[in-house]
């Protein structure tokens, strides 16, 4: 074999297995022209990512750097306690004579809202998905997937709207809250929000342990339980982790629910029965009536932006979590 | 792998107690799940159908509020979701389009876009509603204001167009999702037949490709479109107000909107009373208006899957 030859045949092997097909039509000006447009317009999601963080984080910057903001509050007083006679106060007030803008009470808020909603979502979802993989026939399961997708398409407004009038009457009679709307409120109706999505997740993972794992204990004897419990559960264990980050990112990002469920008063304390007001609440109330550019207005902006940073690290985390639990289980799709 | 198809399934083996403990709870639970889809869908159709006409429907609000129907907000809301589906779907299937047609698998950037996609889906939404009034209405708003129309408010306030932009980011990762499922769902064989008969790339997505995905885009569309009409976080600050005395005919006009009618009657009725019953009946319209769509979405998508299925 002669150089030529020799390089002849290195080329023909290259244009096999180069994405270009020697079979394809040549590009003419007008399909290049399209692929580009067609390029540029996927590229708008990653445009949408980097304007919300640039644009959130411009008007949130200031609570950092400018001193005019300084004067009324600083990155300190949002975050240490006043001392008011004595006492240690967390305030928020920002629509006082002497406004006081601590988050601390929000982000517990949010927090407090958030367990709840997980401490019933998560045990309902992760067995009901366990019902649904393991138990349910065919038919079963065809019907309850569409259902609990009809749950996920339900406005977050109407399940507010539906935890302000028959939830919040429930939870008081019977566990005598303090006020009507509260955290436990809030929370019940963020389950409805976070259960379809920790389900399905779950439900997901569930499905994806191979047959083999299962075949395995049941030849060496195990019940069906002891599968399930013993084998099935643990090898889905970081979809379920999954599954809970997201419901969590979520839960914690959820604002009508809050705003119509939770009654809002920025109270510290560890409370259930009491009401609550949250981060993405705050900033639902209170941003239609800031000044534009008021020190009060920057600060609602760095608390979206904290919430985005919250909710980024959850997502972050959940879809870590199932991408490296697929590679494992060698499922793709 | 479903346990009833198992060759591994210990059929014909006693079930124990805990086996027979575990379907039952896990059952329940499931059970309690639908039970809240039943609660939600049972209380808005009770309270709401006797309020519930044509008169509602096609009324204005009268009387503060306390009387008439909800006319302008399902215009609003249908005038909002529209104009959002006509920058949303070309947006999300093109992306689609070029992350299943165009990319090489192993590309950087199809991977950057898919990375963005899945935090989209994620940000919360009244991140959302900042952004659009942080870059939408402020600057961009502004923006043309100061260029064409002498720095006189014109755009730079909150608007439907800025509302149903906003509102198109957020729908923008339901649409690329499910328009990329559509199109993978179109059989190779299609493609290289087209291909073989000397048609062009181009030409065999916009003939051959797309035409075959059309139920799987419309699904996508109508997906995003229920979930815009159901947002009221991101329009908060870009548009909508609770009350309009005309109908918007403008891309700069404000408008009402069936969720922000909700939320408006909901925490600010000065006589909750009489309000009660136009609550229960907006609320009754637009879980109506997002189930409906959903239900349609869900039914087209499992046609889709068993031709699919019928493929492979």
């Amino acid at each position: 074999m002669n150089a030529a030859q020799a390089h002849r045949a290195a080329s023909a092997e290259q244009a096999e297995m180069g994405e270009k097909s020697p079979f394809l039509a040549r590009p003419r000006l007008g399909e290049r022209a399209a692929e580009l447009l067609i390029q540029a317009v996927a590229l708008v999601a990653v445009a949408a990512v980097l304007l919300i963080i640039v644009f959130v984080g411009r008007e949130a910057l200031p609570v950092l750097t400018s001193a005019e903001v300084h004067r009324e509050v600083t990155p300190q007083a949002m975050l240490l306690p006043r001392s008011v006679g004595g006492e240690s106060v967390f305030a928020w007030q920002p629509v006082s004579e002497l406004p006081t803008f601590n988050v601390v009470p929000l982000f517990v808020g949010s927090l407090k809202v958030t367990l709840i909603a997980l401490f019933f979502a998560v045990p309902l979802s992760v067995l009901g998905a366990i019902y649904v993989a393991e138990y349910a026939g065919r038919v079963a399961r065809e019907l309850i997937k569409p259902a609990i997708e009809l749950l996920a398409g339900v406005p977050s407004v109407v399940v507010g709207f539906l935890a302000l009038v028959v939830l919040a009457g429930w939870t008081q009679h019977a566990f005598g809250t303090e006020h009507r709307l509260n955290a436990l409120v809030a929370g019940i109706g963020l389950a409805f929000a976070i259960c379809p999505v920790v389900f399905s997740v779950s439900e997901d993972a569930l499905r994806a342990v191979p047959a083999s794992y299962r075949a395995a204990a049941l030849a060496l004897g195990s019940s069906r339980s002891q599968v399930l419990l013993g084998v099935v559960v643990p090898a889905a264990s970081p979809g379920i982790a999954a599954a809970i980050a997201l419901g969590f990112g979520r839960a914690i990002g959820e604002t009508m629910i809050v705003v119509l469920a939770s009654g809002n008063a920025a109270l510290l304390d560890a409370g259930v029965g009491r009401s609550t007001r949250t981060i993405t609440a705050t900033i639902a109330q209170e941003l239609g009536e800031v000044v534009f550019g008021s020190p009060h207005y920057h600060v609602l902006f760095a608390l979206g932006a904290l919430l985005f940073l919250c909710t980024f690290a959850a997502n972050f985390a959940g879809e870590r979590i199932v991408a490296g639990m697929r590679r494992r289980m060698g499922v793709s799709g | 792998m479903s346990p009833e198809k198992s060759p591994f399934h210990p059929d014909g083996r006693r079930s124990t107690g805990a086996d027979v403990g575990l379907g039952a709870v896990t059952f329940a639970a499931c059970f309690v799940i639908l039970a809240m889809l039943g609660l939600v869908l049972g209380t808005a159709f009770v309270g709401g159908a006797a309020t519930l006409s044509w008169d509602f429907l096609s009324k204005a609000p009268e009387q503060g509020m306390t009387a008439g129907g909800i006319f302008p907000a399902i215009f609003g809301t249908a005038a909002l979701t529209l104009l959002m589906t006509v920058v949303a779907v070309p947006a999300g299937v093109a992306t689609a389009v070029y992350l299943n047609e165009y990319a090489p698998q192993a590309s950087r950037t199809a991977r950057l876009v898919r990375v963005c996609i899945a935090n989209l889906a994620g940000v919360p939404s009244i991140v959302f509603g900042l952004f659009g009034l942080g870059f939408f209405v402020s600057t961009i708003g502004r923006g043309i204001d100061q260029i064409a129309f002498a720095g006189h408010p014109t755009y730079g306030k909150p608007a439907m167009l800025w509302a149903a932009l906003t509102l198109a980011v957020l729908t923008l990762p339901v649409v690329v999702v499910a328009s990329e499922e559509a199109l993978r769902a179109v059989p190779r064989e299609l493609r290289d037949g087209s291909l073989a008969l000397g048609a062009t790339k181009l030409a065999t997505i916009v003939r051959v490709v797309l035409p075959e995905a059309t139920p799987g885009i419309l699904t996508a569309s109508i997906l995003a479109v229920s979930r815009g009409a159901g947002e009221v976080a991101p329009i908060l600050f870009t548009g909508a107000v609770y009350f309009l005395p005309y109908l918007p005919t403008k891309l700069n006009d404000p408008f009402m909107n069936l969720g922000y009618h909700v939320y408006v009657l909901a925490t600010q009725s000065p006589d909750v009373d009489r309000t009660k019953p136009l609550l229960y009946g907006t609320v009754l319209v637009l879980l109506g208006l997002t189930f409906v769509l959903n239900l349609l979405a869900i039914t087209l998508r499992a046609r889709m899957r068993r031709r699919l299925a019928a493929f492979a």
